[in-house]
């Protein structure tokens, strides 16, 4: 297929559950043959953070919003009843419990499915963070301009 | 109904079964069928809803004992 229908998602948030949401409906898309292009912004870009190691960046403030807002896909928090992990640790289980994929085997899923992930380096350089930060399955690192150019031409946008 | 190749998607719930169906197809042959069994409802409306959007030909679900057998035709070009 040459013109295939594309459709974008902004993750704004950094929460489990919403990032589970907008991850289902991502995979959706791209196994219905669509494109699908997720920009990841201000606490979304917790999601696409790797794992281990720790953010370095330039001043106090930054390094310690660096500290508190740590990210990686594994260490989400939920929007309701995490209760210092003890409830998202429960949600993690009734997941288990019906099959359905952690946040990482999502996201895994979706680059199989060839979803896009596109970084916001403005809220990069507001809270600090480089680069080296994020998982390498980030396809590019880019502004509203780059968003406004997909998202007109896309049949489905939506904000999570 | 007779199908060229089955996908198991008992247990799993959406995306899965459409993710599973997507990538099966993939790899099959030009007009030939393949049957998802399925126990999660929501297959009833996604599976037509998923073939309509690809282009591929939904055949029909068969319903036996809270599972669902959805067959799917992979399209011609």
């Amino acid at each position: 297929m040459a013109d295939k229908e594309k459709m974008t998602l902004i993750m704004f948030s950094g929460e489990m559950d919403k990032v589970l949401a907008a991850f289902n409906i991502a995979i959706g898309g791209a196994s219905s043959g669509m494109d699908v292009t997720m920009f990841f912004t201000f606490w979304g870009l917790n999601v696409i953070k790797k794992n281990e190691g720790s953010i370095k960046s330039k001043g106090i403030m930054r390094n310690m919003l660096n500290y508190m807002n740590r990210g990686g896909a594994k260490r989400l928090p939920l929007s309701k009843f995490h209760m210092a992990g003890a409830g998202k640790a429960m949600m993690q289980r009734l997941m288990k419990d019906i099959n359905f994929p952690q946040v990482d085997e999502l996201m895994r899923i979706a680059k199989e499915l060839g979803v896009k992930f596109i970084a916001c380096t403005t809220t990069m350089g507001m809270m600090g963070i480089t680069k080296d930060a994020f998982i390498t399955e980030v396809d590019s690192f880019a502004g509203v301009a780059t968003y406004i150019a997909v998202a007109r031409e896309s049949k489905i946008n939506l904000f999570i | 109904m007779k199908a060229d190749a089955i996908i198991d998607c008992i247990g799993l719930y959406c995306p899965m079964p459409i993710v599973n169906t997507a990538k099966k197809v993939r790899e099959m042959g030009e007009g030939q069928v393949l049957e998802i069994i399925a126990d999660d409802e929501g297959v009833k409306q996604d599976m037509p809803n998923w073939a309509r959007m690809t282009g591929n030909e939904f055949l029909g679900i068969e319903e036996e004992k809270g599972k669902y057998h959805v067959f799917v035709k992979k399209k011609s070009r």
